[in-house]
């Protein structure tokens, strides 16, 4: 008997109606200058997102692209500064108490690095029981076998050997699996995964990635996925989202994103990850080879500065979305003229 | 100097607390030691003295709270802290500026040597891990646990009792007349060395554990391997590297321990009977005199402060990222 | 429920073993077993005192004999009896005022961290004003007003000005322990805030709350043995302070009666060692560095190894011990 029960309203998710949504969500993080002058940082800008149950969105872009804030604001830790997290179909705006509770039961949160999440002074037992008892309000019996089933789940096994280790006593993997199984004892229906696997061994990213899909397929969960390794997107997500400078730049399956890329940013991102089945030297851009300020980012389109296609328009104006293929949507003025393409 | 004006300000409302914390403290205590010291005077008192005490105490139950605390401003703006009674009836300000420069001047001196030696034998013990330094450390342990006071007490009891090498208390001879001349001079040295070698010895152990285990923690640090590397000399990496760095947190905190080397310095005056704010302090305290007790510890107070400030210009001298910030 | 118990015990069990961990450090031992001595005698140091401290007899300003050990005052006190039964007064009084401080300035100190932003500023700027304000004058004046400065009085006192540093040092602590990834995560599963702070934060802070908590109390006793060596306090309490007094108003140091003011300083710069002792155990146990090599200098002279600047030389042989 598991804790968590499978059958959990599939009805919703057949229905296409996203359990956990953004709509032009925006952040800026006042910060102080170097002067004591008052600054914002542009981390996130209008940000659309949907998650539906049973699937994996990717998140993708390079560090301080403002992927992480997305999710932090999703899981609303941070307050928005514009814009909407709709929690199947209603908004929803908590911070502490009862209804951020609430909240987090249904949207929970892994973080980048297992070796900070996990606080140093409790065992792997209490972080979970915690887990359990605030979300489940199990006691005595069924909280010891809610807790080994939690075990089971993430195949941290035999279960009685884990319970009582600290965190300094595991590997980086077992710690990654014990924070997934912290958020699973909450039974949520949507996992925020801040770079799940980005401070792992490669050896067992795999591993845990593996994990991850097949507890997505066991609840039906609706996966976020953040991470800047882009050949990992293909391997796990249905859907692949790119951000550049705080925007989503390009949009659409996995599988379309990453073998055929349109914007010229995905087309950069992917050409620098090493690739064994092209022999195609990699397009070097011609601007700086850096993140732009966030603090006054780019005019128009925050790309153009490095983009080897950019176009006087490209300076002026923001360009929305245009469908460069079939279901695949890039914020790029070079696709224009040729929607029907 | 943006980072020195923020410290004056801060060092502004710092003595504004200790203003307002004078006003307040005896307003603000249950029992009424002004009406007891009336009695005990019996009218002895002259009218001047008395409202001085009306004031400083807020007797004057005719005038508001708001209007005291203005009224004591402006006292404390024209340097008028009251009469002293056991001095009677001369002005606390008086008393005050007759004591200070020796304090001022054994303190002064005394910490500042403490500091120098203290640091230096703390570099030497950081840099080189188990020689006879780190044998010492117990040592000054014991010595930095002790009292001030009773330190004073055992010098004064084997040096000046038992050996008869130096005067057990007071200044200056009192068969000398105060002047610019070398007998007068050589007797306040004789004077001063047992009380500052009190103060030296209670102080220095605090520095050399601070400046010690600052200087662990920089050696391992990879920029001194680094320096290691380039062959440069021992001399040069010990000084130039590792202690270069490791004083910066001993300065900020000297300033951060002067008021408690003020406190301990302020003890071992009233052992010596040195003529100085602490021996002042003390007979105030044995005779009851509240006015001088308060103008005392204002005058410390800002004392400490134009020190803490002294510290803080050092401080901008030796770390250049703050320098930069200006 | 059984099973419950079952298998819940062994993590505190585990969780003590390795938090006491520090307990091995020999200083901490040493520093322990002094203190662990003056607390026996705070407990019964009134019954084994052989004299009333206050009765007056014959022996007038006698030194050590089998009759009276550490010798008499100068009204033929038997000093022995006033140093056991002022033992009580100085730990009370430190501890009391080291625990309120140490309350006070937690609460600030975590508050502070917690809050940021004006609320921080301005909490932070009050410890920085009791920082720099000396301590022992203001002590003086408050307690030199007070009518009646018995040992409570004293404690509070001394706990109102004294607690700064812990403050300063817990809010540090928790500024950088409430933006870790731990506190984030349990805060995104949902923990509430007073949870946040006495579950996940305050436990991690038990090393920094504990050395300044014995620094408060090394500073409490001191301040208030000078307070009664001064003669703000009512010298009606015993403690090794008002020893002192008797002894520097009745010029024990000009009549040579050392056994007057020896043994009292010699107490209290035991208990002050055996406190600092125990710090140095737990800064050592939480920063390794620290260790001095003094007592392997031997064995690494012998084996020729020489201490180099930044590496911390660990020699495992038949007698090596185990370093980092």
């Amino acid at each position: 008997m598991t804790a968590i029960d499978k059958n959990d309203t599939p009805a919703a998710a057949r229905t296409g109606g996203a359990v956990l949504a953004a709509r032009a969500l925006t952040k800026h993080f006042k910060v102080r200058g170097a002067r004591g002058r008052r600054r914002e940082v542009h981390a996130v800008e209008g940000i659309d997102l949907e998650l539906h149950r049973g699937r994996v969105v990717a998140l993708v872009g390079e560090s301080g692209s403002g992927k992480s804030t997305v999710a932090r604001l999703l899981a609303q830790l941070y307050p928005a500064t514009d814009g909407q997290v709709l929690l199947e179909g209603e908004p929803v705006r908590v911070s502490f108490g009862k209804r951020f509770r609430a909240y987090c039961r249904d949207v929970q949160m892994i973080f980048q690095d297992p070796f900070a999440s996990l606080n140093p002074i409790h065992t792997v037992g209490y972080s979970l029981r915690r887990s359990l008892r605030i979300h489940q309000g199990l006691k005595g019996g069924e909280l010891e076998s809610g807790l080994g089933a939690l075990l089971e789940m993430v195949h941290l096994t035999p279960a009685a050997r884990y319970v009582d280790k600290f965190p300094h006593e595991l590997s980086g993997g077992q710690r990654q699996r014990v924070a997934i199984a912290r958020a699973l004892g909450a039974r949520p229906k949507v996992l925020l995964a801040d770079e799940p696997v980005s401070m792992l061994d490669v050896s067992i990213r795999l591993g845990v990635l593996n994990l991850l899909a097949e507890l997505k397929d066991e609840f039906n969960l609706a996966i976020l996925y953040i991470t800047h390794d882009i050949a990992s997107a293909r391997y796990f997500a249905d859907e692949t989202v790119v951000m550049y400078a705080g925007r989503i730049v390009e949009r659409g399956g996995s599988e379309d994103v990453t073998q055929r890329p349109t914007h010229p940013y995905t087309k950069l991102l992917l050409a620098s990850a090493p690739n064994p089945d092209s022999q195609e030297t990699p397009e070097a851009g011609n601007g700086p080879a850096e993140a732009p300020s966030l603090v006054s980012p780019p005019s128009g389109c925050r790309f153009h500065p490095r983009c080897p296609q950019a176009m006087d328009r490209c300076r002026v104006e923001v360009p929305p979305f245009f469908s460069a293929n079939d279901d695949q949507l890039s914020a790029c003025w070079l696709y224009a003229g040729e929607d029907a393409s | 100097m943006k980072y020195l004006l923020r410290r004056a300000a801060f060092y502004l409302v710092t003595a504004w607390a200790a203003i307002t914390l004078n006003f307040f403290i005896p307003r603000m205590l249950p029992g009424d030691p002004v009406k007891a010291l009336l009695n005990q005077y019996h009218g002895q008192l002259s009218s001047d003295a008395t409202h001085s005490l009306y004031v400083l105490f807020g007797l004057d139950k005719q005038a508001g709270l708001w209007q005291q605390y203005l009224e004591y401003w402006g006292n404390i703006l024209h340097g008028d802290f009251g009469l002293s009674f056991s001095f009677f009836p001369t002005p606390v300000s008086e008393v005050i500026s007759q004591s200070l420069p020796w304090t001022l001047g054994l303190v002064g001196l005394s910490t500042v040597i403490s500091f120098v030696l203290g640091t230096l034998a703390g570099v030497y013990a950081g840099w080189r891990r188990g020689s006879w330094l780190d044998g010492m450390l117990p040592v000054s342990t014991f010595f930095s646990a002790v009292p001030y006071f009773w330190i004073a007490l055992i010098a004064i009891a084997v040096f000046a009792e038992g050996a008869q090498l130096f005067p057990a208390s007071g200044g200056w001879d009192p068969a000398l007349i105060p002047s610019f001349d070398g007998a007068f001079i050589g007797s306040v040295v004789s004077h001063g060395i047992l009380p500052a070698l009190t103060i030296v010895v209670s102080s220095v152990a605090g520095w050399i554990l601070g400046m010690r285990n600052m200087m662990v923690t920089v050696s391992s640090e990879d920029y001194v391997t680094v320096a290691h590397a380039k062959g440069l000399k021992e001399r040069t990496v010990m000084f130039g590297y590792a202690a270069r760095n490791a004083v910066l947190p001993n300065v900020s905190n000297f300033a951060l321990s002067l008021g408690f080397i003020v406190s301990g310095t302020l003890v071992t005056e009233m052992v010596f009977s040195y003529p100085g704010i602490g021996y002042v302090l003390w007979k105030a305290v044995g005779s009851k005199d509240y006015p001088l007790m308060q103008g005392v510890f204002l005058i410390i107070t800002l004392s400490v402060l134009v020190a803490n400030m002294i510290a803080d210009v050092v401080y901008t001298m030796l770390d250049p990222r703050i320098r930069r910030e200006a | 429920m059984v099973t419950t118990t079952v298998e819940t015990t062994p993590a505190p069990a585990r969780r003590a073993s390795s938090r006491l961990l520090f307990l091995k450090n020999r200083k901490t031992q040493v520093g322990l077993a002094i203190l662990g001595f003056f607390v026996l005698l705070a407990l019964v140091g009134d019954l084994l005192a052989p004299y009333d401290p206050g009765h007056t007899g014959p022996d007038v300003l006698r030194p050590p004999s089998g009759a009276h050990l550490l010798g008499t005052t100068n009204t033929g006190q038997d000093v022995l009896s006033q140093l056991l039964v002022g033992t009580r007064g100085v730990l009370v009084v430190g501890l009391l005022a080291g625990l309120l401080a140490t309350v006070l300035s937690v609460i600030v100190g975590v508050t502070a961290g917690f809050l940021g932003g004006v609320g921080d500023e301005l909490l932070s700027l009050l410890a920085n004003i009791f920082l720099v304000i000396p301590a022992l004058p203001l002590i003086i004046i408050v307690a030199g007003q007070l009518p009646d400065a018995g040992g409570i009085t004293v404690a509070l006192v001394i706990s109102l000005t004294g607690w700064a540093w812990c403050s300063r040092v817990v809010r540090a602590q928790t500024l950088s322990l409430r933006r870790r990834d731990f506190v984030e995560a349990a805060r995104a599963n949902g923990e509430s805030l007073p949870r946040l702070v006495f579950f996940e934060i305050l436990p991690n802070l038990t090393a920094v709350i504990t050395t300044s908590f014995i620094g408060t109390v090394i500073f409490a006793i001191l301040s208030e043995i000078t307070l009664a060596f001064i003669g703000v306090t009512s010298i009606s309490d015993w403690n090794w302070g008002t020893i002192l007094f008797f002894a520097q108003n009745n010029q024990a140091l000009d009549q040579g009666a050392w056994w007057w003011f020896v043994p009292a300083g010699l107490c209290i710069a035991a208990v002050g060692t055996a406190l600092t002792l125990i710090n140095f155990g737990i800064d050592e146990f939480v920063n390794p560095r620290l260790r001095t090599t003094g007592r392997d200098a031997k064995l690494l002279r012998a084996k020729r190894i020489r201490a180099r600047v930044g590496f911390t030389p660990v020699y495992r042989g038949t007698d090596g011990r185990e370093g980092s």
